[in-house]
């Protein structure tokens, strides 16, 4: 037996709902401690970490909006391969993962676009400006809004995997665009500073804080992510024994 | 003008809120499916699968 096939073999077996549901209950305790464990520790570091000799405190800010904007994205990515998953392998739990991970992936982005706007108030002098980067993200967070609204528009979840998957893959176009905006175009949103070729630019004494809660946004995120697709795999159920209760009902009338 | 150290509350204020208020509905919705379920099998309801002997 060839690594590809035990490979997908496990990969199969992932696809059934109830081990799904067995493997991710015993992983999520773990998880969870060490996304809090790694959020103590990161916002420690980050109140620890000296002000900036220009921006003073507001610093600080940096810690939080940086891995809100990298999660956004990396939310976005998330859905793209389950996107995947359910238009190439047609994976039952692809769809699940991909629709879970909406309001989540929202709520970064959300959460990115608000902090910037805090930061840029007292270091630009104003709370927005339409340049590619702000401009770009802004439209990734309508982007999650109306795939939202897509699942919302349908009440049977399988009609609204597939073209939710397409619009996801399309949508994904985005996310380069949000990454390479600060170089392509003339932005206020400052250049890249940590993901780099020529390496990070920021001090270590800034970068380690940085690092350590961008590690604790995407184990949160992860918590989050694996405790939502439980909740619809439970959703489902509802709505499948429902379903089966009323046909009963109605062939036994 | 608000002081720099009220824009640096505001953000960590606001993503405390955000992010915990996106973990109390997850727990919620988690807490309600559980006993919608449990309400269904009590009504002996059971999945197709399950009747049947099968695992998913």
């Amino acid at each position: 037996m060839s690594d590809t096939t035990i490979s997908q073999g496990w990969f199969t077996s992932l696809a059934n709902p109830t081990r799904f549901l067995a493997l991710s209950g015993r992983i999520l305790p773990y998880l969870a401690t060490a996304a809090v464990l790694s959020l103590v520790i990161g916002l420690y570091m980050s109140f620890a970490a000296p002000e900036d000799y220009q921006q003073g405190i507001t610093v600080r800010i940096m810690f939080i909006h940086v891995p809100a904007a990298w999660l956004a994205m990396m939310c976005y990515s998330v859905m793209a391969i389950a996107s995947l998953g359910t238009l190439v392998w047609r994976h039952p739990l692809a769809d699940v993962a991909a629709k879970t991970a909406l309001p989540i992936g929202a709520a970064f982005t959300f959460l990115s676009l608000l902090t910037g706007s805090l930061w840029g108030r007292p270091m630009w002098g104003t709370w927005w400006v339409w340049d590619a980067r702000l401009t770009s993200v802004f439209v990734l967070f309508l982007m999650y809004l109306g795939l939202m609204a897509l699942h919302k528009a349908m009440d049977d979840p399988a009609r609204a995997a597939r073209p939710a998957a397409v619009l996801t893959l399309v949508g994904f176009i985005n996310i380069p665009i949000i990454k390479f905006s600060v170089d392509w175009w003339n932005t206020l949103h400052q250049p890249a500073s940590v993901i780099r070729l020529d390496g990070p630019t920021i001090h270590a004494s800034m970068l380690y804080p940085l690092l350590v809660m961008a590690l604790a946004y995407t184990l949160i995120f992860f918590t989050l992510h694996l405790m939502a697709m439980r909740n619809e795999i439970w959703r489902r159920r509802v709505q499948t024994m429902r379903r089966q209760a009323a046909q009963s009902i109605g062939g036994g009338a | 003008m608000m002081s720099h150290e009220a824009f640096v509350f505001l953000s960590y204020a606001a993503t405390a809120v955000t992010l915990a208020g996106l973990l109390v509905f997850i727990l919620l919705d988690g807490r309600a499916r559980r006993r919608e379920l449990t309400e269904l099998e009590a009504q002996g309801v059971r999945r197709r699968s399950k009747s049947a002997g099968g695992s998913s």
